[in-house]
This record gives structure tokens, sequence and C-alpha cells, in this order.
């Protein structure tokens, strides 16, 4: 194993800049560098520089004026806006004098000219950039008399952010951030002059992903996010910063609770990971931790049905079945932290398990980890990324505005592999569509486009690599993988496996031993082949794509065990459940798709005698006579450190290293086999089944805000297609094969090529996972009207 | 030297006894068409600058200084060399937005004379090397759109615009575009970005200078429509018979309109740089002085934006070398005259309500100043103002605008000018017009206001009822 | 309440294709919708969002921004007074306050029989001719009360149908470039050198 630091703060000590300039603040000599902009040299040396519309993560459009300064020129000292202005060496900068003082109680005055002031009863009042500057740089007295602007207020704007246009100062950060960061246009500035206001379009709200930022940046309480509305005051919060868990992106976050509820989740900048941005899944789900549903209580099988018990009794049957002498199977622990997935692992090890895996058979073997890795920054500064992956919008939220932003605003090149168009497509230098199954061809006609090739040879080749759908094996993709790696061997890799934690515990101990995988081990229980299986966070029955191997899988395991923070519908199956401890309620470090080690930190109280799942696994081998001798956090991280020196040494140091430290294990490739496909016979379709960011995972579905927000299933095709089969947009249509059948509504699509049919995993409405064969590379279905 | 009257086909233009440069065909009722066009030189400035490397055409209006006509009077020979480097393609486009109070000949020229305009902006294309051109005209002036789209479509006909021009392998298209009621278009960043398909607000100079980044991010000639119809002309009589007229600083001529209070409002052909204020409104080969016997109040020099002259400033001439250290601009050529009947509150608040209405909202002094001069000044009109008002326009105005502004000397009132230009705070120079005719009508006929006001206590207000 | 037409989607795409960027042609899209339904309806915004590549929500940030865009019917006429100062100084407000009575309606209103629409206006560029109005962007110079009566008159007798056409009809002539004479868009990633006619030799 190797360890790669990177940490933005810590600058890296560099020979001579020729970027380098020196300006003078206030009279002193600063250092900066070419191209830099006045302000944020300034924020860098300390000199604070009102301001309202700037955000050091968007271009800057100097519309506040309320950043302006005084710039020494030929003719005399210049007032300009620092935040459009760069520095220049030799340049001669004041942001004091009276001039300046001047010019900022002026624009002060004016933002609060038409405010309504109502503080008392904002959301932000307290937290105000607009009333924070209003003291330290306002007038302190208005002398506009005049009615202010009123507008109706406020207005939902979606189902997650309200508007009050009253209070917006229009400093076009919202929708700026909507345009050029989420690419979701779908608020804009309207009307002109003093009627300027911000709106969306009439009946169609701002469903962006990625609305919860807004709220963030809004510098006035103009949105507000409606999970949070009047939950608390600012003065209330308490907070720590941590790692958000939701996907493998591993975005930093504060988390903020009140009276010991999580009542906010906001996003840092983290310059080498998320700079501040979150997705809505990722902000909103806090609410989930708060459910009434959570579990609070272990429950044990009595007379077939699940009762409440205590620890100890259902601790003292768990070790039973595992002393029992059948074989042990641990399944998931993607959603847990790395100490967790390390004591599950250790735990496993001392039963002698041979049976585990972290992942539900839907992502890609733990062999592309030993690949050359990418990180998130370098697929960013890459010539060429080549996208083997899902839509990472649906499923990766913050590295698809990463790689938007690499690709729109600093030349990166996306080449595409995809059955249908994702929301890269757009941003995409080359697309290339190819059906379920064919991704080598696909790859092969890559290499064979003397464009696309040139562009590769040109070097600085990142390969982003996923399981795009669950209705096709992970073989093709490797396959594919491999054929491109052999084209350009020093390209690096970024797997995107999805689940939080994946890349920790597949790491730690949770990786499959000899081929045993997710699907072998349920092929085994279904079987009869497992005494005991239990289940850490994870819930096969609706995580598998095979829904038929999940089922005999779990009904053929002789003692199921859940150790769940819900009962989720393979819990309500097992015959011992036991309550865990939720993100925001145990500290410890989790891994993201990088290998980035970063802390996660315990906020509130777990719910009622929930624990970690490290102490449930601690406890077991206490009760099987192989005490591990741990008894904290810190035990857990020192036997980590003396197993996997390096994840050991990333967890220590992760309080003060922020960004987290990036620990990778460098490897040769292995040649993957090619896979066959035969061609399609009387199911005429190919199956895609890809993920929605929202769907009925249960962090979303127990987050009120959210849980309406599912798409909900339905069958997207071709018009042509549609057209084909004769179904109207809507109707319902059988979708079958030899399997099975469903019956969902059609979607025409021109974002499908003709003869796939794509269909969103894990909605309500229907489930399509009863065609889906897990022995079979690819599914292919037929589509009738009924 | 007859005064002439009204031109028949061009409302409110005069022709006079002066020399023609744009306006030679206005006398004539097809001025408009190509054949009329043709029939009297048209399009035979186009093939002497095609006869010539585009290098030397550059040269020639280079050394004519061809002054811009939209309002700066930057000369057009200089702006297409601040281009950067081998930077391509290079756009141009034709400010046809028209809209400054007081202002309107590019209006006249397109509808009297499109094809001069064509051929302007064809010379400009060739001469500084830019790909394609965007005629952006005004969206309320549907005569001039119908007249330029028909000249258009009949000179593509003719082989005069498009593919190959006249055989000699320069191409170049001209894409008519038409605006949709916005003031601020007028400014070039923000016609830029309307071209581009978005609101009409105006970006921040620099980094924004169209010649550098401009239409789709490339280097962008903006050029008034005045501007390019000099082209032709000029190409046939060449620079030293364009610079015979006028003077060196201001050579050709210019139209000016004179809307207001006298005798005879009209478009005129003047000689630059020489021809005065005085000579303008009441010369009887102008304007024949004021109507009905009244008396001269003030008038305003260059447009809305201006600030405002007096009767002291009569003999400035069309010279910008002068008109600016006297405190005021010639901006788009436009002077609006008051007569002693004059209110002159009222009158202040017909410009500042313009500008008030017009701001974009993107800069905060412009949005929330323009429109808080334009309450405080109603109240003042309606008789409902305090002598507070009055430093509140100074005060509100300082924030738009900080330090001093420039005004006109005045004998009557002992004051000496403050000369052109302001400082502002703002992006671009909306939120001053809004400031300037409340300045300059404080500033010259303070007792109107005085007048107008009752005194009142000031009683502050507490500027954030904050929480906490 | 319309999406454009298909001969109207014919006319926009030869509008689209003559600049570099599809966005270009937002305005004189919105203005094609005008004129095929008198304002700009939603599903004519949502249409040619689709049309330019933008979200209807900047379209309709777009077309907010600019006064000739209605969101609402208006009368087959539109009066614009101007009031702005050459105007102002020539007795516009006198003008405005006798069309408000001869037509009973304030700014903005609409006659009953939905005719004519009522507006105040800024600067119409015409200022030696105060005070001014325009009709559907038609000028009418110098106008007294007398000749704003006779315009009114002549509007409802239907004698001006001829002149004027009816609001969302600006220009009624549209410029066409025929294929075989068009120079052709030059967009920044497709033109990389300057022009051939830079080469130092006279063109003819």
């Amino acid at each position: 194993m190797s360890t790669t630091e990177t940490n933005a703060g810590e600058t890296p000590e560099v020979p001579v800049d020729p970027n380098a300039v020196s300006i003078s603040i206030n009279g002193r000599s600063v250092a900066a560098r070419k191209g830099e902009l006045i302000i944020a040299a300034a924020d860098r040396e300390g000199e604070y520089i009102p301001r309202f519309c700037y955000h050091p993560r968007m271009s800057s459009v100097g519309m506040c004026r309320q950043c302006l300064v005084e710039v020494e020129g030929p003719r005399g000292p210049m007032m300009v806006v620092s935040c459009m202005t760069p520095v220049a060496d030799g340049q001669v900068v004041r942001t004091e004098t009276e001039q300046v003082k001047r010019a900022q109680e002026g624009m002060i005055e004016m933002l609060l000219a038409n405010h309504p002031l109502d503080c008392p009863v904002c959301d932000t009042g307290g937290e105000c950039p607009l009333q924070d500057q209003a003291f330290s740089h306002g007038p302190g007295e208005s002398r506009f008399v005049e009615e202010k602007r009123h507008y109706e207020k406020p207005i939902p704007i979606s189902d997650l952010v309200f508007l009050d246009r009253e209070r917006c100062i229009l400093c076009d950060r919202c929708t700026r951030f909507a345009r050029e960061v989420a690419g979701d246009p779908l608020i804009s500035f309207t009307q002109r002059g003093n009627n300027t206001q911000v709106m969306t379009f009439p009946d169609e709200p701002f469903a962006s992903y990625f609305s919860g930022n807004t709220v963030q940046i809004c510098p006035v309480g103009a949105l507000t996010a409606q999970p949070y509305r009047f939950k608390a005051r600012p003065w209330d919060l308490e907070q720590r910063e941590s790692t958000c868990t939701t996907c493998s992106v591993g975005c930093r976050t504060v988390v903020q609770s009140s009276r010991d509820e999580l009542v906010r989740y906001q996003g840092v900048d983290s310059d080498p990971v998320n700079w501040g941005w979150m997705c809505d899944r990722g902000r909103f789900n806090f609410q989930s931790v708060n459910s009434e549903d959570r579990l609070g209580t272990p429950l044990m099988r009595r007379d077939g049905s699940l009762a409440a018990t205590s620890w100890s009794v259902a601790l003292d049957a768990v070790a039973r079945e595992m002393r029992s002498g059948g074989a042990v199977a641990v399944l998931g622990g993607s959603r847990g932290t790395n100490e967790d997935a390390f004591m599950w692992g250790l735990l496993a090890d001392a039963v002698g398990s041979t049976m585990r895996d972290a992942q539900m058979d839907d992502g890609l073997p733990s062999s592309v980890f030993s690949l050359p890795q990418a990180t998130i920054d370098s697929a960013c500064a890459a010539g060429t990324v080549v996208l083997l992956a899902p839509d990472l919008k649906e499923e990766l939220p913050v590295l698809h505005i990463r790689l938007r932003d690499a690709a729109t605003r600093h030349g990166l090149r996306i080449i595409e592999i995809a059955s249908h168009d994702t929301g890269l497509t757009p941003h995409a230098w080359r697309s290339v569509r190819c059906e379920p199954g064919a991704q080598q061809d696909a790859v092969r006609s890559v290499l064979a486009d003397a464009e696309m090739s040139a562009q590769l040879a040109g070097g600085n080749v990142v390969v982003v690599v996923g399981r795009a759908n669950l209705a096709e094996s992970a073989a093709t993709t490797m396959a594919a993988l491999d054929g491109l790696l052999s084209a350009v061997p020093a390209a690096t890799v970024l797997p995107v496996l999805r689940r939080g934690n994946v890349r920790g515990a597949l790491g730690l101990g949770l990786a499959p031993v000899d081929g045993n995988d997710t699907a072998s081990v349920l092929e085994a229980a279904a079987g009869g082949k497992v005494a005991c299986l239990v289940l850490l966070g994870a819930d096969p029955l609706s995580d598998v794509a095979d829904a038929d191997l999940a089922r005999r899988g779990i009904a053929g395991a002789r003692f199921v065990v859940a150790v769940d923070t819900f009962l989720t519908r393979s819990a309500a199956q097992a015959d011992v459940v036991l309550p865990a401890a939720a993100y925001g309620e145990k500290d410890g470090t989790t891994t993201n798709l990088e290998g980035r080690v970063s802390n996660v930190v315990q906020k509130i109280t777990p719910r009622g005698t929930s624990r970690a799942d490290w102490m449930v696994a601690a406890e077991l081998l206490h009760l099987l006579g192989k005490d591990a001798g741990v008894a904290t956090l810190a035990d857990v991280q020192r036997l980590m450190s003396a197993r996997f020196p390096a994840f050991g040494a990333a967890a220590a140091s992760v309080e003060v290293r922020r960004n987290g430290v990036v620990v990778t294990s460098g490897g040769a490739r292995q040649p993957a086999p090619a896979v066959s496909v035969t061609p399609r016979s009387s199911y005429d379709f190919r199956l895609v089944v890809s993920r929605k960011l929202y769907d009925l995972a249960v962090g979303t579905a127990q987050s009120p805000s959210m849980a309406n927000l599912a798409p909900g299933a339905a069958v997207l095709v071709h018009p042509l297609d549609a057209e084909r089969v004769g179904a109207r947009d809507g109707a319902n249509v059988k979708v079958s094969n030899s399997h099975s059948s469903v019956v969902l509504p059609v979607v025409s699509s021109g974002a499908v090529p003709r003869g796939t049919a794509v269909v969103p995993f894990n909605q309500p409405g229907a489930d399509v996972r009863g065609l889906i064969r897990r022995g079979e590379p690819v599914t292919d279905v037929r589509i009738e009207t009924v | 030297m007859s005064a002439g009257g009204t031109n028949s086909f061009a409302p409110g233009f005069y022709e006079g006894d002066r020399p023609r440069i744009v306006t030679s065909r206005f006398g004539l009722e097809d001025s408009h068409t190509l054949a009329r066009f043709v029939a009297t030189g048209g399009y035979e400035g186009l093939r002497r600058a095609l006869g010539r490397p585009a290098g030397e055409v550059h040269d020639e209006v280079r050394s004519a200084t061809v002054l811009g006509r939209g309002g700066a009077g930057f000369p057009a020979g200089t702006k297409w060399g601040l281009t950067p480097q081998e930077v391509w393609p290079r756009y141009l486009v034709v400010n046809g937005d028209e809209s400054e109070p007081g202002t309107y000949k590019d209006r006249l020229l397109m509808e009297r004379d499109p094809h001069q305009l064509i051929e302007g902006c064809l010379i400009a294309c060739y001469a500084a090397g830019l790909s394609q051109c965007f005629l952006y005209i005004r969206g309320e002036m549907a005569l001039a759109q119908e007249r330029v789209a028909t000249a258009l479509n009949d000179a593509y006909a003719a082989g005069y615009v498009g593919r190959n021009i006249l055989g000699s392998g320069f191409s170049v298209d001209i894409v008519l575009h038409w605006g949709a009621g916005a003031y601020v278009v007028g400014e070039e960043t923000a016609l830029i970005e309307s071209l581009e398909g978005n609101r009409g607000m105006p970006r921040l100079k620099p980094p924004y200078f169209p010649a550098a980044i401009g239409l789709y991010g490339q280097p962008t000639i903006v050029n008034n429509v005045e501007t390019l119809a000099n082209l032709p002309w000029l190409m046939v009589n060449g620079a030293e018979a364009y610079t015979a007229i006028g003077t060196p600083t201001s050579p050709g001529t210019r139209m000016v309109a004179v809307s207001g209070h006298v005798k005879r409002p009209g478009v005129y052909e003047i000689v630059n740089g020489t021809t005065t204020f005085r000579d303008l409104l009441f010369g009887e080969e102008f304007c024949g002085g004021m109507r009905d016997g009244r008396t001269l109040k003030a008038f305003v020099p260059g447009g809305g934006s201006a600030p405002w002259f007096l009767p002291d400033q009569l003999d400035l001439p069309f010279e910008a070398s002068q008109v600016g250290p006297a405190g005021s601009m010639l901006g788009s050529g436009a002077v609006m005259v008051m007569d002693d009947t004059t209110d002159i509150p009222r009158a202040a608040l017909t410009l500042t309500r313009f500008y008030a209405h017009e701001s974009c909202g993107k800069c905060t002094p412009c949005r929330e100043g323009g429109t808080w001069l334009e309450r405080i000044l109603s109240r003042i009109v309606d008789g409902k103002g305090t002598d507070a008002d009055l430093d509140q326009l100074m005060e509100v105005g300082q924030s738009i605008c900080p330090g001093a502004f420039p005004h006109a000397s005045s004998e009557r009132l002992g004051i000496n000018a403050t000369p052109f230009p302001y400082r502002m705070n703002t992006i671009c120079f909306v939120g001053p017009s809004a400031f300037a005719p409340v300045h300059s009508a404080l500033t010259l006929f303070r007792e109107e206001f005085d007048a107008r006001v009752t005194r009142r206590i000031h009683i502050p207000v507490s500027a954030v009822g904050a929480a906490q | 309440m319309a999406r454009l037409t298909e001969e109207n989607v014919r006319l926009a795409q030869e509008i689209i294709s003559r600049y570099p960027r599809p966005r270009s042609a937002m305005i004189p899209l919105l203005h094609l919708a005008q004129e095929q339904d008198g304002y700009v309806t939603e599903d004519a915004m949502a249409h040619i969002a689709g049309l330019v590549g933008a979200s209807p929500a900047e379209v309709y940030g777009t077309a907010s921004f600019y006064e000739m865009f209605k969101f609402h019917p208006v009368g087959r006429y539109v009066i614009n007074i101007c009031g702005t100062m050459s105007c102002a100084l020539a007795g516009a407000e006198d003008l405005m306050h006798h069309a408000e009575e001869k037509l009973g309606v304030r700014m903005g209103g609409t006659t009953d029989d939905g005719l004519i629409t009522l507006e105040r206006a800024e600067c119409q560029a015409a200022c030696t001719e105060a005070p001014c109005l325009q009709t559907n962007y038609r000028y009418s110079f110098r106008v007294t009360a007398e000749s704003f009566d006779t315009l009114v008159d002549d509007l409802r007798a239907g004698r001006l149908a001829d002149e004027i056409p009816p609001h969302g009809t600006v220009a009624r002539v549209r410029q066409h470039i025929p294929a075989d004479k068009g120079a052709g868009v030059h967009a920044p990633e497709d033109v990389k050198s300057a022009p051939a006619w830079l080469d130092g030799k006279a063109a003819l």
C-alpha cells in the first residue's frame, strides 16, 4: 500500500513561481499569483472586503458593488470591484479609505432600501451576510422612507426550496449556481430594473438535484430549505465537521444539531473533493436519522414474529448460531465506517468465514482497486476522461459537478460510452452509444476512430469505471475496461462504486474471498449451506438485482441476523435484528471512491439502545471467546493500524487533515476474459436497469421532504420503438421475458437508442427485478401493450 | 443661404446648404431602393475599397479620424485596431439600437438610406478582417427594419453582400437582428448579451472590452450606424477630403437632432468641430431661435445622459475637447432645449424616470438608486418633498457617482465648471445618467426646488431591525 | 396558447441557421411567437427553449427583460405614447390624459372591445416631432388631441388595416439569405485563422 496525501491549506514548497506578483493591500506587501483576484488575495491575508455576489467557486459578475476598493491608477485612485479585478505586480490597493467606506455604506443602504428587515422571523437571521455586513460595513441608519417592493412571500419553487423575493438582493448567486455549476438553469432573473426578481418558469419547478446549495450560498434569507425552515436558530446550533456517506464521493460537510436532533447539513469547501457543494439527497437525508421508524431496540423472532428483546439475549442467540459450526456469511458493510468494516472482517476471520461481500452484486470486482488509481482532481485535470460508468448525475452527483466543470470550463475532453444519454452527455466531447453487452465493441470502435484514438494517444487519460446496468453482468464492463487499458496502458482508473464506504469495507476485510461474492453466498444460502447469514446494513431483498436469487438466499439461510437502522424488507425476514447507530450517531472514518480516508463524527445520541456496528462485532468476538481487546474507537484504530498500516495511519490523522488522506494500493492489471453475448431472439429489447438519485432507498424514503421525489417505475424507449409497440406515452405496457413479466407505463425518450429499454431501479410502482437472472450476461425482454 | 423646408420623405429632417456626407440621398423619394442607390454612386465606395489591400483601407479610415457617433466619440479606425493578435473569427456588430432621449439620426439613416449602411458594414468587415456582421436594429423601429431587410435581400440578390462580393473573393454575411425594447441594450456589452439571446445586462469593462472579449467571447467591433454610414463617402472621396471638413480633432460632419422649445426642431447634418450651439439653436439655417419669442433657460447638449448647459455655454462648438472641460459631453448628437416656461424639476423627472425605468437591474446603485432618485423627485414635483429630500438626492447620487459630478459654469450663480467625465460605482452609464439631470437641475436651478419643498425635521430610522 | 406552427418552425430554423449559436435567435423567435399569437404564450416559450437549446426559465428570463414582449393578450393595436423629455416638453402629459379619456382606459389598459391597448412609452427616437406615439410601432408625429381622435376613429373603422398590421407583427419584410449567396456562419470553433482577404493583396 502506498499513501498519497493531498491537502489544501498546506501549500507545498514551490521553488520560484514565474506567476508570482507582489501587491500592496493597505500598505502591507502581499504575495499573490497572476490571475488571482484582489478579493481572493485579500481574503488570504485576512483583509476582509465585504461582498455579496462574489463566490470563489463561481465566475465573478461584479453586480452587488459591495467589494469596491481603491486601486492606485495612472490618474489617481480608482474605485474598482475587487471581485473582478486581477492582481498586477506593484498594484496598490486600499480597502479602508474614506471613499471606500462611503461606497460600502452606500451599497448597504441601497441593498437594505427594499429589504423587509424581517430578521426576527427569518431563518437566516443570525448567520446572515447582509445582517452581519450591515453592522460591520453599513451606515447605521437608513434614509429610505419610500414604500418598499412587495411580493407574495414565500413561494415554494420546488419541493425542497422556498423563495422570498422581498428578501432577495439580486446577487445572482443562486441563478449563477443553477446555470454554471449544476447545469440546471431552472431559475432565472426575470423582469427588469427595480422589478427584477428570481423566478422559475411557470409550472416548471426548480427540481435540481443540487437545489440545496442555492440555499446555502444565498447571502440573505431569500431561499430557505423546507426541511430546515423554522427548525432552529443559528445560535442554538451545534456543529461538527464530517464526511457525507450517502454515496462514495465523500463530500465534506458540517453536521448541525439542535437539542440532540440533526437539523441541517451544510457543504464544506474541500478543495480535492466537493468544493462546498452537496447533492440534495445527501443534504436532506438527515431527516431519516430522525425518523420515528428507526429501530431502537433489538428484536428476536418468537413464534414466527419479531419481538423486542435485550441486547444480551439477542447477541447470545447470534453467538450461539455462529458457534454452531455451520458456515457464517457477512453481507454488507458499505454503509458503515472503516472501523465497523474492519471489526466485522475480524469477526468473519475469527469464525473462519469465507463468505463475505460489501457489495450487493451491483458493483465491480474489487480488483479494480488494484489498477493504477486516479483521483477526482486528477480526472478533472486529465486530457481525456473515458466514461465507462453509470449516469454520474444520478449516482454520484458531486462527481458529476466536478467533471462537468472540468469539461465546460477547463477543456477536459470526455469520451462517454453509455447505453443511453446521461447528465454528462451534453458536455461529452464524444458520446458513443452501445447496447448492453456491447461495451467491448464500443471500446474497439473508439480505438478504431482516428480522432478519438489520437485524443487517447495524447496521454493523461483517466477511465471512470462503474456498473452502469444492473441487468447486465459486471464482466462486460471489466472486459471493456481491459480492452481499453491494453490500448492505453498509461491510463489511470477512477472506480465509481456507488455505496458510501464500499471502498473502505472492501479494503478492510469485507471483500469476497476466493470469488465468494454476494451472488454465490446467496446461492449457497439457497442451497442450505449457510448457517448464519449476517446482513450488515444490507437489504438483499431490495437491493440485489436478481430478486429471485435474493429471495431464495434469505429463505434458505438457517439463521439470519440483520444489523440495521430500519426494519428493511430483509430485516423483517431475519431471526435477530440488531439496531445500528446511524450516520451522525457514531465516530469513525470512511473511505471515498478515490480511497480518501476522512472522518465521520457523532453529533447526537444514538437512537434507543442502538450502537455502532463495530461494537456489535466486538461484543460477538467476546462472546465467541475471541475477545479482540477493544473498548474504544481508538482501540479499533490501533488494531486496524497493525493489520492495514496505511488505513490506520490515515485514520489517525484525519482530525487534522480535514481533506482526508488518499490510501491506494498499486498493482498490476489482470486480464479480464472477453464476454460473449448471444444475439437477441424474439425478446427484442435489451434491458438497462439503472439508478435514479431518488428511489426507495431507506435514507431517501424515510426523509419526508424527499419521500415523494422518486420518479416512479417506467420503461423508457425510443419514440419510434414506442410507436412500433403501439403504445402511447404514459400507457401501461407489459415487459416480459421467460422469467417473469411486469407492467409499467411507457415513456418515449429520444435519450434512449432504438432496441434498448431503460427501467429505473428500485422505484415505487413496479419491481423490474424479476426479469433479471444473475447468470445471464444481458437481459432481453419483449414489450407489448396491455 | 436658404433654410429650406422639412424633407417630405423624412419628417423632421432639414437639408440645408451644407456639406452632406451621410444624408446626400435624403431628398430623393426612392433613396432606399437599390436602383436609386446605385444610380447615385452607391457601392462605389465598396468597389474602391475592394480594389485596395484591406490594410490600406483600414489606414485610410484611421487617418480620417472617423469619430464614433454612438456617444463615446472613439475613432473607428483606432477601435478596429484594438483586437488581440491572431484571435479569429472577429465579428462586426452594428449598433442600431438608438434610444438615447433626444436622439434620432440612425433611424433616419436606416429608413432613408439602408444601402449606405450596408456598404459601410462591408467596408468595415473588409478593412478589419471581420468574418460576420450582425446588424442590430431597435425593436420598435418597424419601418427601419423593413427598409433594411428589403435592402439586404436586394443586395444579396445583386451580389453586393454574401458570398464572393462583386467577384472579389471577399465574402461576408450581414445578419439582420432586431431588439425588443430595452434602452440599456444600446450599451455595447449589453448589446452583445442581447445578441447572444440573454437579458441585456452590461458586462464589466474590463475585462469585457468587446474588441478583446465580445460576441461569443471573440474579438468584436461594435460600431454605430452613423459611424459606418460615413465610410462609403470616405472611400470615394478619401481621408483628405474628409478631414478638410470640420476640425482636425473633429473632422467631417455629424447628425444632430434638436428638440424642445425651438422654432424649428429638426435633424441636421452639421459640420463637426466648428458649428456652435448658438449656430444650431439660433441660426436661421438651423432652428431659427426660441419658439414664441421666449428665452433660453437651459439645454441638454448630448442626449439625456449629458449634464445640462446654460446660455453661458452657447458659443461652444461641437468639439469634445471643449465641451468636456465645460462640464458635459456631446454624446449621441441630441440637443434638448428648454425655454423660460420650463418647470425644471419636472423636466429633470422625465429624464430620471427614463433611466430608472431602463435600468437593467444588474448592479445595486443603479437598480436601487435610480428608482430612489425618481421617487424622491416625484414627491418633490408633487409638492410633497422636504428640504432634507434635496440633500438626499445628492447623497443617493454620491452612492452612484462618488466625488464631484460634472456641471456647467454659471455667471449668474458664480460657479465654475466641473469637467466631464464623472466617476462611477456602477457597471455602465445608466445609473449615472439617472443622476445627471438631477444633479444639473439641482445645481443650476436650486431655487426652483427650494420653492417646491417644505421644511421638516429629519428623523433617523434604524438601519437593521435585526434579531438578537 | 400555442407552440409555433409548422410554418413558423421552418422560419425559426432558417433564422437559427444564420447564427453561430442557436441561442442568439432567441429574441427573433420570441417576436415570431408574438407575431403568431399576438403575445408570447408559455407554450411558445417552452417550444423556443427546445429550439435554441435553453431552458424555459432562461427564455422567460430573457423575454421578460424586453418591453415589447407581452405575456397576456393585448389589443389588436398597442398605442405607445412617449413621455420622455422632448415629448414632455411638447405636452405629452396632456396628450396622455386625453388618450385615457378618449379610450376610457388607464395607461396599460385595453379597451372593452379588445381593439386598443394604451401604454406610456419612453423615448421613441422622433424627438423633434414631439409629442409622438407609435401604433404597433408605426409613428404618428406632432400628435394633437384632434389627430389622436382621428387615429382612433380610423383604427376603429378599419381604415388603417393595410398600413398597420396587428400587434405582434413588427417588420413585414423578413431577411432571406439565398443558399447560393450566403457566406455562411463563422463559429468560433470552426474559424481559427484570419480571413483570406487579409493577405495584403487587393480583393478586386
